[in-house]
This record gives structure tokens, sequence and C-alpha cells, in this order.
């Protein structure tokens, strides 16, 4: 019996990295992570780190660390963009480029993964805790532990992820692991593992959240609040969280029907032993369409409440709007196979779905049109919220053609796989998603916060992103016409394409600018926080009911629970003026809990344990989840309360001195 | 969560959160479907794909699985009975039902272990063919929830123990008999889908 092997598993010294480059991010990323702990030890801030932001369950605090997750999780997938750009703009004839075949397999592997479940889900499930609960009028979530509890799978899963940079190497087979290639015979390190399981872990996290939110709006709406007075975007959130409820669990059989392939020798998608990888392919992308609007429609959400507020009117066409989320949710369970039309599928079945997918276009461009319609006589004021809206609405419609372009079979045959569709999906989610995702973070920011994020930087992000996105993907489109596919390291000196990935590549460094603009942003504002507060809890004369209680909003959120009596609840209250009848109640609420952490790093263990086949680690891992959450189950006295004397005394102290967020 | 008597706006108050509990835990259950649904369309895709190795008609001992079957549709039933037990407010009978839902269900792992301990040392084992991995995976996952479902019946019994027949140890109960009964009824379509189609018997 090899005793090394059933304790470290496949862990040796030969894990660590070799090459320069590889070692050098690892190198990096150790010591960032070594700062912040030296920083927080300096400064003494564990005990308030680990009492008011780790064990919170208040969904704003939940929010701000998920958004904080995301921004660290941007930098490292924006790292893997410069250094694929670079590679391509370098590694053309007799060069190789600064990379490795192999390391920059890993790398576009690493960055679609990151950015798509570490960056863009931890922004959207970010921006949903901090405003869904104050939308709708409630003091919490409907399960304010469970909330804990996903954020923490979600990081768990994104420390894996990034152990993989330290400890052995990464995937290889992109960001989706087709099979075979994802197979243990042609991809025999833990690579694929560590994909697999950060996915896994932080996937259950987004099921869970899913869940949760979407029984927030169904159950704990504001007296009053129908379902055709909720704010456009909690109808949004409420589709797609109906997408993660329905989506996700597909998700986990198949990553769980992958591991087994690879961990237990089992055929699903194997090339031998009667395995058949197209039906992962399959499987994989009823989750993978369902997810663009999982990301999409909160975007849409977004836009829908900042769009009116800085038109100072209400939104054209909310019934259209609310019928468009809703056909979008449906259609995107019907679009699948457009994704590998080439399969080979009989010609009927691609007909069907390239005309599904071609008829999404119209709920989308309903929803553009409402957008415009809501503008036009508007009074628009230019804040940099709107601004992302206007960068949005020109890019994302042109991607949006790029992609009724690709849903016909017999032009996508031509495209597929090119560098074309590279900058039609970068279109969307990067001038749709994420663009819409930092309208929502300038715009809800200072009621969470208390004060503005200063506009002129802001303003001087948003010109890098837009310009340096056009110059980043418009080369992308030609070349893909071109004829250049996507995961290229090196191609021939006489296809003249070099010159377009260097612009390409001037493009991206021109977005780092636009993101460094943004950390600027951040810093300054808080820096200067006390020239930009807001006072009155309304900074932008809004419409819906969070702008209605104080920046930053008491821990319940609301000290009497609003009233509702028409869509756009806090506009129609304002030109009431309707006296308030105030009458404070005891107010229950949730006592703050490490049992999400506990839980979480049980499971982390488990996913490091089965990654390097140490199996004692996993068996450990999971029975310890099991045990502390059934514990958690058991626990009494999880709740605290506030008397109506107490907090009427906070609202009156509330009214002499502004509160900030203390950070 | 404090079981002394409590007021009429607080109790309101513990209902609803004991049905928004009730709500959120179905819709979590109907996830877990969708997670069963992927995994009978693996086996529907592979089913065929036997690679050399035997067919379900070779493996499937039916009236095996018919006693499997009785097994976990009587638990099912006992598991009913506690409920009813709770609801008349008898703890001693609750605590019995539950015990022999236990049993019932333990009987149910053991004889699927036996099951495919007897596939796995006749060579035909997850790794043999694409069809006895979607096989195993079906199967061993729904095996697998019943499993969870023991440990669960003992802190739902430890509950009662400590506690008699408190609002929360009648939420425990309520929370674990759909869990049960769920499983029952993705059993019924194991049953059919896998072992009488998989054994040519409709």
């Amino acid at each position: 019996m090899n005793w090394a092997a059933l304790i470290f598993g496949k862990l040796s010294w030969s894990v660590f990295p070799d090459n320069p480059i590889a070692l050098g991010g690892a190198a990096f990323m150790v010591c960032c992570a070594l700062l912040v702990l030296a920083l927080i030890t300096y400064a003494g801030r564990w005990k308030w780190l680990w009492s008011q932001w780790l064990t919170s369950l208040d969904p704003k605090r939940i929010g701000v660390m998920y958004i904080a997750v995301s921004g660290v999780m941007l930098v490292r997938g924006g790292i893997d963009a410069l250094l694929m750009r670079a590679q391509q703009a370098t590694s053309v004839g007799a060069s190789d480029g600064i990379l490795a075949a192999n390391h920059f397999q890993q790398i576009f592997s690493a960055h679609g993964s990151i950015m798509i479940f570490f960056v863009a889900m931890g922004f959207m499930f970010g921006i949903v805790n901090l405003v869904l609960p104050l939308q709708i009028g409630s003091r919490d979530v409907a399960f304010p532990f469970l909330n804990s509890l996903s954020f923490w799978l979600f990081a768990s899963g994104a420390v894996l992820i990034n152990l993989s940079l330290i400890l052995g190497d990464f995937s290889t087979a992109g960001w989706l692991a087709y099979p075979p290639l994802s197979e243990l015979a042609y991809s025999p390190t833990t690579g694929v593992d560590y994909w697999l399981w950060s996915l896994q872990i932080s996937g259950l996290g987004s099921l869970l959240a899913g869940l949760n939110f979407l029984i927030t709006i169904i159950k704990m709406r504001a007296a009053g609040m129908t379902p055709m007075r909720m704010p456009v975007f909690v109808w949004s959130v409420a589709g797609s969280m109906s997408l993660v409820v329905f989506a996700f669990p597909i998700l986990t059989a198949t990553l769980a029907l992958l591991a087994l392939d690879r961990t237990l020798g089992m055929h699903f998608f194997t090339a031998g032993g009667g395995g058949n990888m197209m039906m992962y392919v399959n499987l994989i992308w009823a989750w993978g369409h369902p997810e663009v609007y999982i990301l999409i429609l909160p975007a849409f959400g977004i836009f829908s409440e900042v769009v009116p507020v800085f038109s100072g009117k209400k939104l054209a066409g909310y019934f259209s709007m609310v019928l468009s989320i809703w056909a979008i949710v449906f259609l995107s369970f019907l679009v699948w196979l457009h994704h590998f039309f080439t399969m080979g599928a009989e010609a009927d079945v691609n007909a069907f779905f390239g005309i599904m997918t071609a008829v999404i276009a119209i709920p989308t461009g309903v929803k553009i049109f409402n957008w415009l319609f809501t503008m036009y006589r508007g009074r628009i004021r230019f804040y940099t919220p709107m601004l992302w809206f206007m960068g949005f609405v020109v890019l994302f419609t042109l991607g949006g053609v790029a992609g009724v372009v690709l849903a016909e079979p017999p032009a996508d045959y031509q495209l597929h796989n090119s560098l074309f569709l590279v900058a039609h999906f970068h279109t969307m989610i990067v001038s749709g998603v994420l663009f819409g995702y930092f309208a929502g973070i300038t715009y809800w920011l200072p009621k969470i916060f208390g004060f503005r994020l200063d506009e002129s930087l802001g303003r001087k992000a948003f010109w890098c992103w837009l310009f340096g996105f056009i110059l980043a993907f418009g080369p992308l489109y030609i070349l893909g016409f071109m004829g250049a596919t996507r995961r290229l390291d090196h191609y021939a000196a006489g296809l003249g394409w070099q010159p377009l990935f260097i612009v390409a590549g001037i493009g991206v460094l021109i977005i780092a600018l636009g993101f460094a603009f943004q950390v600027a942003q951040l810093v300054r504002s808080i820096r200067q926080r006390r020239t930009a507060l807001d006072t009155t809890g309304d900074p932008w004369d809004g419409r819906t009911l969070e702008w209605s209680t104080a920046s930053p909003p008491p821990a319940h959120n609301f000290a009497v629970l609003p009233t509702v009596h028409s869509l756009d609840a806090f506009w129609a209250a304002k030109q009431e003026g309707t006296p308030a009848d105030v009458r404070y109640e005891d107010i229950h609420m949730p006592k703050n809990t490490g049992a999400g952490i506990v839980i979480a790093g049980f499971v982390f263990l488990f996913g490091f344990g089965v990654v390097w086949h140490m199996w004692w680690l996993a068996i450990f891992g999971i029975a310890g989840a099991f045990i502390s959450a059934l514990v958690r189950t058991f626990a009494e006295d999880t709740e605290y309360v506030l008397s109506a004397a107490e907090v009427e005394a906070q609202e009156k102290a509330r009214g002499r001195a502004p509160a900030l967020m203390p950070l | 969560m404090t079981d002394a008597p409590m007021t009429g706006v607080r109790e309101q108050e513990a209902n609803a959160a004991d049905g928004l509990k009730a709500f959120g835990f179905w819709v979590y259950l109907m996830t877990d479907l969708v997670l069963f649904a992927s995994l009978f369309a693996a086996y529907a895709v592979l089913h065929t794909s036997t690679f050399g190795g035997p067919s379900g008609r070779d493996i499937f001992d039916l009236p095996f699985v018919l006693a499997e079957t009785v097994l976990l549709l009587t638990s099912s039933f006992t598991c009913g009975l506690a409920l009813l037990s709770a609801r008349a407010g008898s703890a001693r009978g609750t605590f019995a039902w539950l015990c022999a839902t236990l049993a019932l269900g333990a009987s149910f792992v053991a004889l699927e272990i036996y099951e495919f301990a007897g596939l796995v040392r006749a060579g035909d084992g997850p790794s043999r063919s694409a069809f006895l991995s979607s096989y195993f995976t079906l199967v061993g996952t729904h095996g697998l929830h019943v499993a969870l479902g023991l440990p669960w019946i003992l802190a739902v019994m430890a509950a009662i123990l400590r506690r008699g027949l408190s609002r929360s140890s009648l939420r425990k109960l309520m929370l674990f008999s759909m869990f049960w009964h769920f499983l029952d009824l993705v059993w019924i379509f194991i049953f059919t889908v896998v072992y009488l189609m998989g054994a040519n018997l409709l």
C-alpha cells in the first residue's frame, strides 16, 4: 500500500507551475492575498470583518460581498484577456508569441469560465441582493440564512478555481469542456477537475440563491404590490430566477456525469464504451442557453429602472415589457441547438431552431423600442447610468443583428467557431450584461453606502470601455469573415491578420484603462464621500420603493413597511404628498451566523479532496457539511427583536445626522 | 425558535414562516425533479448502448425489484400515518410510525446495495458500458436520496424526543414527508421506465 498516495492523492512537489508566466501569476496572486490579510491584521479589523460582514445575513451586505468577489475575479479574467490578446498579436509566422500553446489553452478556458460564473453571475446576484428586497418593500429575503450559504458556496468555488493557478494546472478544454477532449483519456491532469468542481460548488450556490429570490418575489412583496404593480426590475429578476430554477439542475447533472466519467471510469460521454459525446453538448447547452438570459434579463431590468428615472417619465409600455420578459424566458429553452447546427441534425431540426432563435429578436426589439420611447420627449439627465444605457443600446442592437445572422443555419455553417461568433457573444455579454450591471451599480450604490460615486471619473471609465470595446471587438467581426477561428494560438504571416489583432489588443488596453478609472472612481468617492452625501434617500428623484427609505437603509430596510397603491409607488406618494401615518411596531430580524461559512468551507474541502483524489479529505468535507447543516436546523434563538421604541428612536436620530455605512 | 405559547400576531407570523419554508421546499423538490429528468434523459439516450455487455433484459430481476418497490411504497404509507398521528397529537404514534418508515427505508437501501454489489461482482459494474453507467447513476442517485433520508428521519425523531410535537418538530416532519413522497414518485418512474420497459414488459 502506498501511504503517500492515500494521504496526498495526486498531489506532489511537481504540481507547482514551471513556466515563468504561470509562476509569475501564482506569485502575484499569493502576494495579493497575503497583502490583504496583512492589511486587515494591521488595521485590527478582523473582529469587525467577521461580525459585521462575513457572518452577516443582511442582503445589502451580502450583495456588497458578491460584488467585491466579482470585482476581484474581473481583474483575474481581464488579465487572462490581456494575455490572449498579447499572444494573438505576436504569435505570427516565425514567432511563437509569449505563451506556450498549452498555457494559452488554459488561459482561454479560465477566461470564459471565470467571466461567466464568477464575474457576471456574482455581479448579478450582488445587485439583486442589494436592490430586490428594498424594491418590493420587504425587510429581507425569504430565507436569510440560505442567502448567506449561497454566497459562501459561490466564494468557495471562486477560491477553488483560483487555486489552480498555484497547484496543478487548469482545464485546456474551453469554457464548456466538451468531451471527449475533457475526458480523462485526453485531459489526464487535474485541470478539468478544477473546472468541474469549482463550477459545481458555485452552481449549487446559484441554484439555492435563485430559488430564494424567486420565492422572495412570490411571497414577500409589500401590501398592495400586486404583480402588475411590481417594478420591471422585479419582473426581470423573477424571469431570470425562474430560469435558474429550471436550468441549473441540468448543469448540476451534466457536470456530475462528466465527473463520474473522469473519476469512476463511467462511459456517458467517452469516445469508447458506448458513450455519446453529443449528449453532453445537448445537455450543457440546455443549461447554457437559458444561462445567457439569466444574465441579460436583470440587465434589461436595470435599464428599465434607469431610463425612466433619468428621462423624468414613466416607462413606456410596461405591459409589453412584462410580456416580452416572459416570452424570452419561454423561448430561451427552445433554442439550445443553435450552438451546434453543425452537429448534423436534419435540415428540419436546424430550421426549427434557427427560426426560434430569430424570433427572440422580437421581444428583445420590443424592449429596445420601449426604452427609446421612454426617452422620447423626456427631460434626459446624462448621468453615468444613462451613458451606460446609451452605449448598450447601440452596441447591443448591432450585436443582436449579428446574432440573427448566426441564427440562419447556412450562415452558421460558415461562421461557427470563428472570431465572428466570439465578437457576437462578447457584444451581448459585455455591452449588454456588463454595461447593464455597471449602470445598476452606479445607480444603486448611493442607496447602499449613502454617497454618490464621482461623476467625472465615471464618465472617463464609460468612454474608455465604449471605445475600447469597439476597437477590441470590431476587428474580430472582420477577422471572423476572413476565416480566423477562435482559440487560435498561432497563424501564418501571409494571412494579413496581424494588424487587426494588434488593433484588438490596443482596444483591450483601453478597456483596462477604463477599469482603472472605475477603481480610481471608487477610491476617490470613498475619500470624498462627505462632499457627496445623500441625505434625502432619493438622490436621483426615483420612482420605486427603495428610494423611500434612508441611504444607507437600516438593517431592517423600512421602519414601517410600505403599502403600495399603484405602479411607481414612491413616485405616486411624492406627487400626492400623503403624510404617512407612522405607527412603529416591533421588528423581528435574523441574527448573524457563521454557519454559512462553515458549511461552505467543508464543501470547499470536499471539492479540493475530489480534485486531488484525497478521498479522506473528500469524505471529511462532505460529512462535515452534512453534519453542520443538520446542526443549523436545530439552532434555536436565531432571531433578535428591535422594539417599537428603539425603531422610533433610530428614526428620530436619523433626521439629525446622516448615517454612513461603516467603512 | 422558541415553543412558548404565542400571542395572536406572533402565531400568525410563525404560521406564515412555516408556510414559506414548506413552499420553498416544494420549489426545491421541483429543481430536484429537473435533475432526475436530466438523468432519465441520459438513460433514454444510452439504454441501448450496451457495448457488448448485458442489456436490461439480461440483468433485471423483476421479483426482486418488486420487493424493493413494495418496501418503498409501504414506507411512504407509514410516513403518511406518522403525519396523521402528529395531526392527532400523538407523539408516541408519530414516533412509532417513523420507526417503521426508517426500517422500511433502510431495507430498501440494503436491497439496492445488494443488487448493485451483485452486478459489480459479475463484472457488470457502471464502467462496463454506457448503458450500465446511466443505469447505475439514475437508480443510484435515487438510492442516495433515500439513504440521505434515513439520518433525516433520525433527526425528526430526535426533535420529537427532545421537544415533543412542537412547532419546529412538526415543520421538520412535514418537510421530511414531502421529500419521502417525492422519492416514491421518482421510484415509480424508475420502476416503469427502467425495469418494466427494460425487461420488455411494457
